[in-house]
């Protein structure tokens, strides 16, 4: 049953907004137990340092202070270092050295976090410093220092190698092509900064000898095994509770050392015990986003067919590689760098390393890498149009894959699911009104001087989200396959269970929506259960935006699994045999009927009463009516856009406005237009932030230089333009109902098409290309002819 | 949660209980205002004063805009959004709205204040730079009575003021004279964001409708907001006109000394002196002349 009308309810109020608005959201933070003591954790003030010696006892001293504790005691426990998600491991305290600033070197636990926080400055380190590895570019030189003294056998600072496509064929279409471009593509370290930073409440009972957890985690039940595993507490004697999650965009997929120091100090003093980031901790030391350096060559005849794509890349991964992303897949899923284009050949080499910057490279929206290798591809085809001298969106249509060669196997091996990519570029050029805008900014161009520099930037990408089949895809063994569990109520309402964890992405809405439309009932009657391991069933969490595509196709099925059941309990009560009787759900009411007599059957809730109740079912059918189901997606899904950004710069200042930009996206069935366009409202949003002004960066010492939200600067209501969307629907043909991902859509598309409008407007002044971030410094510099990478 | 160090705190009920609480507290003792530069310091434990003393409840006794003829006075717990939607003080200054405009954001400016701006001497700071540019001078009150400091020897250095301890800022004074007007203008790289570079102006037209003074000041370009003379010598006398604009852009590009930073390259910085320096002048004498009627045209 897929469609390509939006779902009954459609553009319904969000269910979860009644608390939110209200201000009775209940966060982490807001959780107040009986006895309950607060954490603080020291940090290392220098980015490499040997630690000489700590000196606890002044902060052991202070009267409200429970426990201080160091790497040494952790050590002495087996719990000094835990596992990270990409099989390295991260130091939960520094036991030998500080490897970024920020680290966590001591943590103290006291009766409030007032005095937990004064306690921190009663501990002395004494530090003996060492060169910082700061300049990526540096990283494996043979003079560089060794950050991973941890690791036996570690002489250099590399993290690991990674490649995709196919070298050869790469290199013989590079060897005969007319044209190549070739540039060096920046894309800065950001910093996913969620509203609510990280933090948990950790009460271990040492009665039951069960800890509970109620945590800031994008993926409550992954974060159970993996504590259990490495602090060997049985796993069923651990419930992890994600409750209302302000944000997470990807910085919430890590286990934090923060976690494991709330679960020691409890263990330590059998109280609860809550630790809170704020918000330099947040930015200095938790997981950010991107770091790619990028060597980026694009091939092509000169008729503008494009024949191959190659990069190499060399990524920071900080001083643990604390990575997110399946097992199979170090670099992401960079590997759909060829975007949208049937191209003839493809190659990747990556090369990451370790600098002493805090670990992460998680995600920050961007579907394990892919706004990498949207920039990457949609920079390099625009790059190609300026030196063809030819129209960068008259360049992609001649490029496109063409909607009959869908499903399409790329030359890195990714199968493409649908799409109709010309009728969404199609929309958008007419919502834009690219040939006027092009009139106008060759009017503005003859005018000359005084004239605000416009440009127009195009890009059009193709995500590949909803991870994953486990053939391909797990984290750290575990299978990337979504449980749900439906129940039914003798009087026809119903309770859903997922695996999946909302952080603002109206899940409580969308799963009531896909089970009402399947079960004809209403959205309001329907509970959405998310974020207890106690009370959810087995699932890998919401990240890479794979909700709708895996735990999304699980309710469904679930939904239909329970509908089967109760086709068979009505043909009971109605005495036809099931084959007998028409499903339907007009004016929104499940019921079904003899087939050609309307009015003659039952509705669900009357199915649902007599499942629970005391009259006969049919031979072999079981009391109640539920449905469990353990969703393993055969495929990812391919959600795809158009956006076209115009900005003006100041010629006088260099400072870019936004003036319009305007969204065509094709994530197929949309189940919730509004939440729909919420998302891509906020990753567009995003993604100006990325191309104008978001930005973590060092000092030659290793200072990260984005501890603030004065310092690391994200865009407000005033920097963006009002969102102009459009829509296609092109179905995903392996999911239940059509539904492709779209939480990170607009973060991955949207970043290129404004840095490719910002360099159409400086095209007056020859340059070819700057990196981001644009801050009207960074411009002028390019305007001078000195564009630099932000180093 | 960045919570400061314990601190103690008394609320002062009028002048001369501020000036002595903090000759009782000593040196340990700090004012606070609206806060809004002092708390932010305080939570990241770079100022850890011992004593606040709360002048909040002054507002009623330092919270006023008068404009006279000759003169205006602001009271120095004058909040920023007082100084933004006063449209007496936007008639004869237009370089407050201006300013204030591109101050901070609105929870910002619902507290900080005029005299907490300029005691904070922050290099970037806006306010410094309007009242550089107005010539303005300030009132400081202590133990042993008032005194009056002009602008230019008010800022002593980043972060410093001739406010010693156990003295309070009570009050700016700006002389009206005829002929003038000002413009501020500031790039920064988000709302809300501290200047990259921001420069007031302030012009006076003579009877001919030739530049009598002009006044520049400068804000994120130095360690701290100065008046730039070399532009007043330069302007005085002077037919109002792009080339004078030039002349007096130049002179701000190659007297200020900017450093690189996240905000830019000392380049963008000195180059923006000079661009802001221009504009700032251009508007102010666009305004003077609308101001001053058709004889000026
Ligand atoms: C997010 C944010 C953005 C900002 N952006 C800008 C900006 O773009 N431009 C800009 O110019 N400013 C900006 N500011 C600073 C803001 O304008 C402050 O409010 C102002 O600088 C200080 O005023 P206050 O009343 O809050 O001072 P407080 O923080 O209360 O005090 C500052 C200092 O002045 C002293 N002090 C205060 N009043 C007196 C007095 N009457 N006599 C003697 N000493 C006194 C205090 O002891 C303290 O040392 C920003 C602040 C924030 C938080």
């Amino acid at each position: 049953m897929t469609t390509t009308t939006p779902m009954g309810h459609g553009r319904m109020l969000r269910k979860e907004d009644r608390r939110f608005v209200r201000g009775r959201g209940r966060y982490v933070d807001d959780l107040q137990l009986p006895g309950m003591l607060h954490l603080a954790v020291l940090r290392s003030p220098v980015a490499h340092a040997r630690i000489v010696s700590i000196d606890t006892l002044a902060a052991e001293a202070h009267p409200k202070v429970k426990a201080v504790v160091t790497g040494a005691m952790l050590a002495e426990r087996g719990l000094a270092w835990m596992p990270t998600l990409s099989g390295d491991r991260q130091a939960v305290l520094a036991t030998d050295k500080v490897r970024f600033q920020g680290q966590e070197v001591a943590f103290v636990v006291a009766e409030d976090r007032y005095s937990a926080r004064d306690a921190l400055e009663l501990i002395d380190v004494e530090y003996d410093l060492l060169e910082p590895v700061v300049d990526v570019r540096r990283a494996l030189d043979p003079d560089a220092a060794l950050i991973r003294d941890d690791v036996p056998g570690k002489t250099d600072n590399h993290c690991f190698d990674w490649e995709t496509g196919d070298a050869a064929a790469a290199e013989a279409v590079f060897a005969r092509a007319e044209v190549v471009v070739r540039q060096e593509l920046v894309f800065p370290r950001v910093h996913p900064a969620p509203m609510e930073t990280c933090g948990a409440v950790a009460d271990y009972d040492r009665i039951e000898e069960k800890l509970t957890l109620w945590s800031t985690t994008q993926a409550p039940h992954a974060h159970r095994t993996l504590l259990s595993m490495f602090a060997g507490i049985p796993e069923h004697r651990i419930r992890v509770v994600s409750p209302d999650i302000g944000g997470g965009f990807g910085n919430k997929v890590p286990v934090y050392p923060g976690y494991v120091h709330a679960i020691v100090g409890s263990i330590m003093t059998g109280r609860p015990v809550k630790w809170t980031e704020d918000r330099t901790e947040n930015l200095v030391a938790s997981g950010f986003a991107r770091d790619y350096v990028m060597q980026g060559e694009i091939a092509a005849t000169r008729e503008g067919r494009i024949l191959a794509v190659r990069s190499h890349v060399l990524a920071d991964h900080g001083a643990f590689n604390g990575t997110a992303a399946p097992r199979k897949f170090p670099g992401g899923f960079f590997g759909v760098f060829t975007g949208s284009y049937d191209i003839e050949a493809a190659y990747c080499s990556m090369t990451a390393v370790h600098t002493n910057k805090a670990p992460g490279g998680v995600a920050y929206a961007c579907s394990f890498r892919i706004a990498e290798a949207v920039y990457l591809v949609e920079r390099l085809v625009d790059m190609l149009a300026a030196e063809l001298d030819r129209d960068p969106v008259s360049l992609r249509m001649q490029n496109f894959i063409r909607p009959d060669q869908f499903p399409y196997t790329s030359r890195t091996g990714w199968v493409y699911d649908s799409g109709d990519y010309p009728r969404a570029m199609e929309l958008a050029l007419q919502i834009a009104g690219y040939d006027e805008l092009r009139a106008e900014q060759a009017e503005r161009r003859a005018r000359g001087a005084g004239e605000p520099l416009m440009g127009i930037g195009v890009s059009f990408f193709t995500e590949a989200v909803g991870a994953g089949p486990r053939k391909d895809m797990d984290m750290l063994g575990l299978g990337m396959a979504d449980g749900c569990e439906l129940r039914v109520h003798p009087t026809g309402s119903a309770v859903v269970r997922i695996s999946v964890q909302t952080q603002g992405q109206g899940h409580e809405t969308t799963f009531a929506q896909l089970i009402a439309e399947e079960l004809g009932l209403h959205p309001d009657d329907v509970d959405v259960v998310h974020g207890d391991t106690d009370s959810t069933p087995y699932g890998l969490g919401t990240y890479g935006s794979r909700s709708t595509p895996v735990s999304g196709a699980a309710a469904v099925l679930a939904a239909r699994r329970v509908r089967d059941k109760a086709q068979l309990i009505a043909a009971g009560m109605l005495e036809v045999a099931p084959d007998d009787l028409e499903w339907s759900t007009a004016q929104g009411g499940g019921r079904f009927d003899v087939r050609g007599v309307p009015g003659s059957g039952v509705t669900i809730q009357e199915v649902a009463m007599r499942a629970h109740g005391a009259g006969d079912l049919p031979d072999g059918v079981e009391g109640g009516l539920d449905a469990q189901i353990s969703y393993n997606p055969d495929n990812l899904t391919y959600p795809f856009g158009a956006y076209i950004c115009v900005v003006d710069i100041d010629p006088g200042t260099a400072v870019v406005t936004v003036r319009r930009f305007i969204a065509v996206d094709d994530c197929g069935t949309r189940i919730n237009e509004m939440i729909v366009e919420g998302q891509i409202h906020g990753g567009l949003t995003d993604g100006i932030g990325m191309a104008l002004m978001e930005f973590i960066g060092f000092d030659e010492h290793g200072n990260c230089l984005g501890g603030s939200l004065m310092d690391y600067l994200i865009p407000t209501a005033l920097e963006v333009p009002d969102w102009e969307t459009g829509t296609t629907v092109t179905p995903a043909p392996d999911h239940p109902i059509g539904a492709k991902g779209v939480g990170e859509s607009a973060t991955v598309g949207s970043p290129p098409a404004v840095v490719n409008a910002v360099i159409d407007a400086l095209a007056p002044y020859g340059v070819r290309h700057a990196d981001m971030p644009l801050t009207p410094s960074r411009v002028w510099e390019a305007m001078q002819g000195r564009a630099a990478p932000p180093f | 949660m960045q919570v400061p160090a314990p601190v103690e705190y008394a609320r002062a009920i009028s002048v001369e209980h501020a000036i002595g609480l903090l000759g009782r507290l000593g040196e340990e003792a700090r004012l606070i205002a609206g806060g809004h530069s002092l708390l932010p310091m305080m939570k990241l434990r770079l100022a850890n004063p011992e004593y606040l003393v709360d002048i909040n409840d002054l507002h009623a006794e330092l919270g006023y805009i008068e404009v006279g003829p000759t003169e205006v006075r602001l009271g120095a717990m004058t909040r920023h959004r007082e100084l933004l939607e006063s449209d007496p003080l936007a008639a004869v200054c237009p370089i407050f709205r201006d300013a204030e405009r591109v101050i901070a954001d609105p929870p910002v400016r619902n507290r900080g204040t005029l005299g907490g701006a300029l005691c904070q001497a922050d290099p970037s700071e806006d306010l410094s730079s309007v009242c550089t540019a107005l010539d303005a001078s300030c009132v400081i009150q202590g133990a042993d009575g008032v005194r009056v400091v002009p602008m230019d020897d008010f800022h002593r250095g980043p972060y410093e003021t001739a406010v010693g301890h156990a003295e309070i800022l009570t009050e700016v004074r700006i002389p009206i004279r005829p002929g003038g007007s000002s413009a501020y203008a500031k790039v920064d790289r988000r709302a809300g964001d501290w200047a990259v570079v921001a420069a007031g102006a302030a012009l006076w037209l003579d009877e001919h409708a030739t530049i009598a003074d002009a006044r520049v000041g400068l804000a994120a370009v130095g360690p701290h907001t100065t008046h730039l003379p070399e532009v007043s010598r330069a302007l005085r006398g002077r037919e109002p006109s792009e080339a004078a604009w030039e002349l007096a852009g130049g002179i701000a590009a190659s007297a200020c000394r900017p450093v690189t930073d996240s905000r830019g390259s000392a380049d963008y910085k000195r180059h923006l002196a000079g661009e802001l320096t221009r504009r700032t002048l251009r508007t102010a004498w666009e305004r003077a002349r609308e101001r001053g009627g058709a004889s000026w045209r």
